[in-house]
């Protein structure tokens, strides 16, 4: 957009034919003012933005040839897959978490509150890489998990090696990591809410649990969503994170390939292709749920 | 505990909020097909009164039955305890209801709110049928037509599709008011429904509230419109600092003051 904006063309008064007279005003032909500098300032952008792409194209250290050939390699698409699926668990689990403990913040419970505030600060204040080097290891603090009665006997045990595997614990450490961010996005959206929405849905006897699905947390998504798709597509590029623990997800499989062949500079452009296409698809989806969402809204 | 069939019994009530108490011990009986009209200064916790009587508000003593069902307690007396050792040196006690039981109880009692509180999400017709389907778990087929007659009634029938936005503050309170009908409700309870319109479309709201009253609607109405309430009202009640300073027919209340503050309120809005 414009920080300014230019006033319209020439107008004339297309209704009154023949010569206007010089006391109408709406005859007067209004001549725009000039803006030198605004002509001078294109021309500057024009040519770096030349400058940029003839570079990319006749730079011979790009590549192009190496970035085709890798762009749709087997081993690429399926590290793509791996990427596409970290994201999509990390978003549906920590998502789900997360609404649990935005409702129980929003709880009359103290205790149910604090559970959720203190969740909250532990895992914001925990960088993710190493929450995910912790679940990753986690086998080393607990070597078997027993289901049963609390601090009673256990009915049945798995080895939690076997349990959290590398995939295991990476979707797990991003959807708890997720989770924390989730809650306080689905929090702000309920109380934007106007509390006489509840208030009536309760005047009308709507059972509690249908209140917040049908009347809260729809009106509620509107201000989730955009926040939410910020979150989705930082999750999705925060994926990458996950190379440290060698997982054959997008960008570990790239510095798989450039270690062997080389050539770091297309590969890297590999994967910032991908992530560039994949976000723009996130982004029109993006538009198009937020589109469904705005019902019956002027704004 | 009721007395001569009243439909609305409140005893005693009183309510503070934070430092402020708003009920400072309210009696009012409410008669089957009666019309009252709650007038006052703001502040003067006529509002807050209306509230208590569908439990969106809690009372801190006193008691509110509709029906001659306690609102949002049950009250259990130890001569009918099961395991009352020493009979009658308990006091009664009153049980707090589930909010399963107070919202069902609550689809007995319309309410309409100043500010309307439509869900804007929903088209008008799902306004009026959501809460047939979720609370009284009718069919949604025969809750669409129940709430196609009911816009009819309020002048609304080409407006069924229509969101709530699109439409005037007084088509909104109309629709308001009929999604309050939707539940069949023994009881209306109508907070100042038009303090929040344009003046021109007040009388569009108060032309379906005096409909319904001359339908034989058992209502309480809280408004600043005297003239409505000398033309509707069975009963007009005045209130005044969380008490209630006078109540009558309208012709008394309203013509023949007998308090001094009544007089003082009358004089400025009349």
């Amino acid at each position: 957009m414009p920080l300014t904006t230019d006033p319209p063309a020439a107008r004339t008064a297309p209704e009154r034919a023949g010569p206007p007279a010089d006391d109408d005003p709406a005859a007067l032909v209004v001549v725009p003012v000039r803006r030198p500098w605004r002509w001078a300032a294109i021309a500057v952008t024009a040519v770096l933005i030349a400058q940029f792409g003839h570079g990319l194209l006749t730079n011979p250290a790009w590549e192009w040839g190496v970035f085709a050939r890798f762009f749709t390699a087997g081993t690429v698409l399926t590290a793509v897959g791996t990427t596409l699926q970290l994201t999509v668990y990390g978003t549906a689990l920590g998502f789900a978490l997360g609404i649990v403990l935005a409702f129980m913040r929003l709880s009359a419970s103290p205790f149910l509150r604090a559970v959720a505030f203190g969740y909250i600060w532990a895992f914001r204040s925990i960088p993710l890489i190493v929450q995910l080097l912790f679940w990753f290891n986690l086998a080393y603090l607990y070597k078997r998990l027993d289901f049963g009665i609390p601090f009673g006997p256990g009915f049945f045990h798995v080895d939690t090696m076997g349990l959290v595997g590398a995939m295991g614990a990476a979707v797990l450490g991003l959807a708890l990591h997720q989770a924390a961010y989730a809650a306080e996005i689905v929090r702000g959206g309920v109380l934007a809410v106007d509390g006489g929405q509840l208030e009536a849905a309760a005047a009308l006897g709507i059972p509690r649990l249908r209140q917040l699905r049908r009347i809260v947390l729809p009106q509620a998504a509107r201000s989730i969503l955009p926040n939410a798709a910020n979150e989705v597509i930082s999750l999705f590029k925060g994926t990458s994170i996950v190379s440290v623990m060698a997982i054959g997800e997008l960008f570990y499989q790239v510095q798989v390939v450039y270690g062997r062949n080389g050539a770091v500079v297309p590969l890297l452009m590999v994967a910032t292709v991908w992530y560039i296409l994949l976000t723009t698809v996130l982004s029109v989806l993006q538009h198009y749920v937020e589109r469904h969402f705005s019902k019956g809204a002027t704004r | 505990m009721s007395t001569h069939g009243a439909m609305v019994d409140i005893r005693s009530v009183r309510k503070s909020f934070g430092p402020l108490e708003v009920l400072r011990g309210v009696d009012l009986q409410v008669r089957t097909g009666e019309v009252t009209v709650v007038l006052g200064p703001s502040g003067s916790g006529k509002s807050t009164l209306l509230r208590t009587i569908n439990h969106l508000e809690k009372v801190d003593s006193g008691s509110v039955s509709v029906n001659g069902a306690l609102v949002g307690y049950r009250r259990e007396d130890p001569a009918a305890a099961r395991r009352s050792f020493r009979r009658g040196e308990r006091p009664a006690r009153l049980y707090e209801l589930r909010e399963r039981e107070i919202l069902k109880q609550r689809t007995e009692i319309g309410f309409v709110f100043q500010n309307f509180h439509l869900f804007p999400h929903l088209t008008v017709l799902e306004n009026l049928t959501e809460a047939p389907v979720a609370a009284l778990r009718r069919p949604k087929k025969e809750a669409a037509e129940t709430a196609r007659a009911l816009l009819a009634r309020v002048g609304l029938a080409d407006k069924a599709d229509a969101y709530p936005r699109t439409l005037s503050g007084g088509q909104q309170q109309r629709v308001a008011i009929a999604r309050a009908l939707a539940l069949e409700p023994k009881l209306l309870l109508f907070d100042e429904p038009t303090s929040a319109l344009d003046p021109e479309l007040v009388g569009e709201v108060l032309e379906v509230i005096k409909d319904l009253a001359h339908q034989g609607t058992t209502m309480i109405v809280v408004t600043h419109e005297i003239g409505f309430a000398r033309e509707v009202a069975d009963t007009v009640v005045f209130m005044d600092g969380g008490r209630i300073v006078e109540q009558g027919p309208p012709g008394e209340v309203l013509d023949r003051p007998r308090h001094e503050r009544t007089r003082s309120f009358l004089s400025k809005v009349l």
